[in-house]
């Protein structure tokens, strides 16, 4: 069972306070998309091993939503940054080249 | 109004660790940015109380300011207070971006009293929080059991916790069991 | 015979006897025993039959490992199959009940099973139940059901509570041997915060026997003791290492109280920021003909019983070893005046410096040896040896009636593995140990765990224990970020042994017949040539092997036999031992109790209930109630002598004809605040709900993403920037959920704020005729029809109470929906209640609020919505907004299968027989799928009596149905049979809406 560390209360709780709301940094596709962006929207997700970018709900604590990056193998945390963004922090994403080079997800590398 | 009843009425548990539901309070959420100076005055001025920062709780007395998200507060008053609490955060409020709720009977509120380690011991079995390391003046949102809730102390001794409503008979059974039995530490 | 000496025993007190019974005779033990050790003093050698074959089992080891000694302990609602004799401490009092036999231990039936072992090899089941296949049901079924299962089930509720703790700590040492507290003094010293739990009674492992060391280990616990920030926890069992530093901890607290009081069990949830694993090493036996005969016991264990408990096994016990660990054994048995005809030493050059003391002591010992074949049935009464390079030809008889065997050491890995640790296999010392380099990894990327002591393959005390120093100071030093001291250790000199070297097969060519008597496994009944056959037919990789032969799969895990298991596969597949791998280490690392897993959750706490604020009422006036979520909501309310179709149909016809009352406490209730509020309602609900003006209501529709809907209810707009949202009882908190979910993560910039008002509010629905003459009654004025119009709301003070009053309507029938607080509202709902009483007011359950929504055509959700309907099949289009240009879920809705003209689409259903549908039954098409299946053409979403109506009425979806007015088609029954249903208007009543008024 994971620990988190919701950056909206600062609270490092165990996983059963939080709720994991999927893929991070989708883009909503509305009306007059066209069928296969609609479809990429709603149903194709990244499954990767390793890097992961996910959302998340401290859904027992503070309510809030944030986001994370995860390695999917070793559950390693790489950083938890808010949910107001469109991608993940430069920091972050350079602390993951760090440690993990060579690293792709989706365009973020 | 005839006079608002307590989800258990009352109801206590006594033992080494002694349990009450307390009598309806005031309890207003305010949800609105805490960053924002117009919504902690507001607060502040209304309650008598310093907003406290991230995960704090204010106590004097039967008041409580709680500090519950960036941009959620509770404010908790003796029961008479309860218009004029409203009244006077709405118009304190004015134009602030704001939503003022009474919501004193949405929850049940629980005092918990006895040796300090007991108490920590009762919580300990239901709540996935460090409970030997947890300070008076903090207030944690987390999962009691099988429930959402929240606790803090006002002061060594005391536990004071709220529920919703709806599931107050299950807390209370729930931290009276866990209140009996061996001492963990 | 096993029997108690005269003097010794370091863990008993002699002056405290104790009795208990053991299939039901009274036996006498001494307060300190265990189970295992008392009933060794009262010649109980044979404890158990085994598993398959019910061959007579003994007692092997001395502690967690035991395979054999499996016993049903306590009675009634006490009662527990299958524990450890090893690990039960003895109490005034217990009981104990042998398993898997009939009629008895000494003579059991299923011994047969023994004689025809030839023809049960490994995969007999498999191969054998497969044909005819129409045996299975009736013959191959019922037989395996009785053979299976060890131990009995136990029948009563469990009389005990359970408990859980959710502890924190920087370091948590796993094991109280010497090494585990010299592990965590020095962690401790460093500055850590430790928890040391230790599985048995007793601190210090196997330190006291085999080191001398019971001062040295009750001095380190003192000192531990002494110090604040230690936690130490006998009867404490690490369970399991998970992710991220989580461990559970299993304590038995009154297993071995013969008056228990408080939780039997405690749940130790804790977060560690390091783990130290000292978790000992387990003693292999060695592969003989006959190693399975009551008497033939792991070394370690023979000297346990004599140190700790004053036993001895046997009067003549031959000792077989390829180590030199075993000699430990026949100089304690020497020592306590016992005999010990011979040392067989499987190794050519024999033992070191503790050979020399046994030879000194004018032990015989043969080197290069080792058992043919035990001899005795039920007891040993013999060993044949040979020479361990041979086929197993016999060179001498010795007469004995045990036999102490030592086929090495393995170090306890499980909970180093649990979480993804590896291992190395040590050539040298012939076992797999931790691997450093390879720890599991937590939150933060780095390792959480280390080892300590035998557990890390270091069996002299003389490594073991500076390594412990050294692991416990680096844990805390991982934690507190600062250097640890070093901590001062007892000089110790290393013991001076001979290498090892691996027996797996004794001896080492051993004919079949042999082969065939050679166990493995002893729960499980698995020899050496299963293992030889699964990997001739094919299952070569551990994993295969494993299953098919059920190696290791038994309660004990294999803590015996997972390593000469592998290495005999390793043998028959001719790869080295490293190849071949272990099976996967999976937590716990013994059986825990199902109550220690459930902790509080039974009885009161099993789940919670969730009571409205009117439930106490409800339960004094006969509610039958029913699960609704977690809410437990009136379905009726039984008077005497009714039964639920009866009180149904009285409630429904009062508040048609007069006056109802609906306790709606649970609908939520979500308040949407702000500038952007409008917009934000507008993308929320399919409906154009921005230009609802205050004081209004509309009812609106809510989608997912994916276009389907998802939740239904009242819209009330409060003022110009609030919105009152009711959802569904089921809906409040996933739609809250929702509702947080768009505004924090899509729509962050928009001005809006929600709150879940759904329990501050009780809300009472008062429907019928004379709804509104009794809230004129209770003091509210100007309702009339024009003052207070359908679907708006107002303020009201109704019996002194302040309420907000919607008029909405669920069932057709004039109705007024009070809102007040919570606090409130039982007083609202007596005081309703009496204003009420001339009208002969009846309150009604959730099955009259059903049905009379049915009679209407008002949709349920889930119960006409399933997750994949959309509004415009249940005829809703009026209820999407054409205006707008977006709102959740409308793209989806574009989508070529949501737009497909044949679409099912409700309607009314009426039998022609007036018989109530069944629900869920299928509109039959014509002609058979390609599966065979009948072709279906609709469904049946809701189905009801009618009592206003006096017959069946339903609602389905059906293909073109709206299109097929008066059309008849056939419902499938459960019987076979077909019921026919005429296509209508799923309005059955009050159509021209007469009645609201």
């Amino acid at each position: 069972m994971l620990i988190l560390t919701c950056p909206c209360c600062g609270v490092t709780a165990e996983e059963t306070e939080f709720h994991g709301g999927g893929e991070a940094h989708l883009t909503r596709e509305g009306p007059g998309s066209d069928d296969a962006a609609l479809e990429g929207y709603l149903f194709h997700r990244e499954n990767p091993r390793g890097v992961h970018f996910e959302r998340w709900r401290h859904v027992y604590g503070c309510g809030k939503w944030f986001h994370a990056a995860r390695d999917t193998a070793t559950l390693e945390w790489f950083g938890f940054y808010p949910a107001q963004t469109s991608e993940p922090p430069e920091a972050l994403l350079e602390q993951i080249r760090q440690k993990r080079p060579g690293w792709r997800w989706r365009d973020f590398a | 109004m005839s006079d608002p009843v307590s989800a258990l009425a009352g109801k206590v548990s006594e033992g080494p660790v002694r349990i009450e539901d307390l009598a309806p309070r005031a309890m207003i959420t305010v949800r609105g940015k805490l960053s924002d100076t117009a919504i902690t005055e507001a607060l502040a001025s209304v309650s008598g109380l310093a907003m406290p920062g991230q995960r704090g709780i204010a106590a004097e007395g039967e008041k409580r300011l709680a500090w519950m998200g960036p941009d959620e507060a509770l404010l908790i008053l003796p029961r008479a207070g309860l218009d004029a609490a409203l009244s006077g955060l709405t118009e304190k409020l004015g134009s602030a971006h704001a939503l003022v709720a009474d919501m004193s009977d949405a929850r049940a509120l629980f005092r918990l009293t006895g040796e300090d380690a007991a108490l920590r011991d009762t919580i300990a079995k239901v709540a996935p929080v460090d409970m030997m390391r947890f300070p008076t003046g903090e207030i944690r949102r987390t999962r009691l059991a099988q429930i959402a809730g929240a606790f803090w102390m006002p002061q060594e001794g005391t536990v004071e916790l709220v529920c919703f409503r709806s599931v107050a008979q299950y807390a209370f059974d729930l931290l009276s069991q866990a209140a009996v039995g061996p001492r963990v530490f | 015979m096993s029997t108690r000496l005269t003097t010794g025993g370091q863990r008993i007190d002699r002056s405290k006897p104790v009795t208990f019974t053991f299939n039901g005779t009274t036996l006498k033990g001494y307060e300190g025993d265990t189970l295992a050790s008392a009933l060794l003093a009262n010649d109980r050698m044979m404890m158990g039959r085994s598993f398959k074959y019910h061959r007579p089992r003994g007692v092997v080891a001395s502690g967690t490992e035991e395979p054999n000694a499996l016993l049903g302990i306590g009675s009634g609602g006490r009662f527990e199959p299958n524990q450890r004799a090893t690990m039960q401490e003895v109490f005034e009092g217990l009981e104990a009940q042998s398993q898997n036999h009939w009629p008895s231990l000494a003579f059991d039936i299923g011994e047969v099973n023994a004689k025809l072992s030839r023809f049960l090899p490994a995969g007999f089941y498999y191969k054998t139940f497969l044909w005819p296949r129409a045996f299975w049901k009736h013959v191959y079924e019922p037989f395996i059901r009785q053979s299976a299962g060890l131990g009995k089930a136990p029948k009563d509720r469990d009389a005990d509570t359970y408990e859980h703790y959710y502890h924190f700590t920087d370091v948590l040492v796993i094991g109280g041997g010497l090494a585990g507290l010299t592990a965590a003094l020095a962690a401790a010293k460093g500055g850590a915060k430790v928890t040391v739990m230790e599985q048995e009674a007793h601190w210090g492992g196997r330190a006291p026997v085999d080191d001398g060391a019971a001062e040295e280990v009750a001095a380190l616990v003192a000192e531990l003791e002494g110090m604040e920030t230690v936690t130490l926890r006998l009867r404490c069992m690490g369970a399991g290492v998970y992710d991220h530093g989580y461990v559970l901890g299993y304590e038995r607290l009154t297993d071995h109280l013969a008056v228990k009081s408080g939780p039997r069990h405690r749940l130790w949830r804790i977060r560690a920021g390091q783990v130290v694993t000292a978790t000992g090493a387990i003693e292999r036996p060695l592969s003989f003909a006959g190693n399975d005969v009551p008497g033939v016991m792991l070394a370690s264990a023979v000297r346990d019983y004599v140190a700790h408990f004053g036993i001895s096994v046997g009067d003549r016990t031959v000792v077989v070893t390829n180590n030199d660990d075993a000699y430990l054994t026949a100089l304690a048995l020497v020592g306590a005046g016992l005999s010990v005809p011979a040392i067989l030493d499987a190794r050519q050059g024999g033992g070191g410096a503790l050979a020399d003391q046994a030879k000194a002591k004018g032990i015989r010992v043969l080197n290069g040896h080792g058992i043919a074949k035990v001899q005795g049935r039920k007891r040993v009464t013999g060993v044949a040896i040979c020479k361990q390079v041979g086929e197993g030809a016999v060179i001498e008889e010795i007469a004995c009636d045990a036999v102490a065997m030592s086929g090495g050491w393995s170090p306890v890995v499980h909970l180093w593995s649990h979480c993804g640790g590896k291992l190395i296999w040590d050539d040298a010392q012939a076992m797999f140990r931790p691997d450093p380099n390879r720890p599991p990894t937590g939150a933060d990327g780095t390792g959480f765990v280390s080892v300590a002591g035998a557990a890390n393959g270091l069996l002299d005390l003389s490594d073991a224990l500076p390594d412990a120093a050294q692991t416990g100071a680096m844990a805390a030093s991982f934690v507190t970020g600062k250097a640890s001291g070093d901590i001062a250790l007892t000089d110790r000199k290393p013991r001076g042994d001979r290498p090892i070297e691996p027996v797996w097969l004794m001896p080492a060519s051993a004919k079949r017949a042999l082969r065939a008597k050679s166990w493995l496994d002893y729960q499980n009944d698995v020899k050496v040539t299963d293992v030889q056959l699964a990997a001739q037919e094919g299952f070569e990789s551990v994993e295969h092997a494993k299953r098919y032969t059920t190696l290791g799969m038994a309660t004990d895990q294999g803590k015996l036999s997972n390593i000469n298991g592998l290495a005999i596969l390793s043998g028959a597949l001719d790869t080295p031992i490293p190849q071949v791998g272990t099976t996967t280490f999976r937590p716990p690392f013994t059986p825990i109790s199902m109550g220690a897993i459930a902790g509080p959750a039974r009885a009161e706490v099993f789940q919670p209930l969730r009571r409205s604020p009117i439930h106490a009422w409800h339960e004094a006036h006969g509610a039958d109630f029913e699960p609704v979520g977690q809410w437990r909501r009136p379905y009726t309310y039984l008077r005497s002598g009714e039964d639920r179709h009866t009180a149904v149909a009285r409630e429904i016809n009062q508040t048609r004809n007069a006056l109802g009352l609906l306790d709606a406490s649970t609908l939520g209730k979500l308040i949407v605040k702000g500038p952007d509020a409008g917009r934000f309602m507008d993308m929320l609900y399919t409906n154009m709900m921005s230009t609802l003006k205050p004081g209004f209501c509309r009812y609106g529709l809510m989608c997912s993403e994916n276009g389907f809907l998802m939740d239904d209810g009242v819209v009330a707009r409060w003022d110009e920037d609030t919105f009152l949202c009711h959802t569904t009882t089921g809906g409040a908190d996933r739609i809250h959920a929702h509702m947080e979910e768009w505004l924090q993560t899509e729509w962050w910039d928009w001005k809006v704020w929600v709150v879940n008002a759904t329990e501050q509010y009780a809300q009472i629905a008062v429907v019928g005729p004379q709804a509104r003459s009794v809230l004129e009654k209770l003091g509210a004025t100007d309702i009339g029809n024009e003052a207070f119009p359908f679907m708006t709301f107002q303020d009201h003070t109704l019996a002194g109470i302040r309420a907000r009053v919607y008029r909405i309507s669920f069932s057709g029938e004039l109705s007024y929906e009070i809102a007040v607080p919570a606090s409130q509202g039982l007083a609202l709902w007596e005081a309703l209640m009496q204003a009420g009483a001339e009208h002969d007011v009846m309150p009604y359950g959730t099955e009259g609020l059903h049905v009379m929504r049915a009679e209407k055509g008002f949709i349920m959700i889930g119960d006409e919505t399933d997750g994949t309907v959309i509004p415009q099949d249940l005829g809703l289009g009026w209820a999407i907004s054409k205006k707008k240009t977006d709102y959740i879920g409308k793209r989806a809705q574009e989508r070529s299968d949501m737009t497909r003209p044949d679409r099912w689409k409700l309607v009314g259903l009426e039998t022609l027989d007036g018989s109530v549908l069944p629900d869920g039954a299928y509109a039959l098409a014509d002609g058979h799928n390609a599966n065979g299946q009948r072709n279906v053409q609709g469904r049946v979403t809701s189905t009801y009596h009618s009592p206003t109506l006096g017959r069946g009425i339903a609602m389905g979806l059906v293909l073109n149905g709206p299109e097929r007015m008066g059309e008849t088609v056939q419902f499938n029954k459960v019987d076979g049979s077909s019921v026919a249903a005429r296509i209508v208007n799923p309005v059955f009543y009050d159509k021209e809406n007469t009645k609201n008024v």
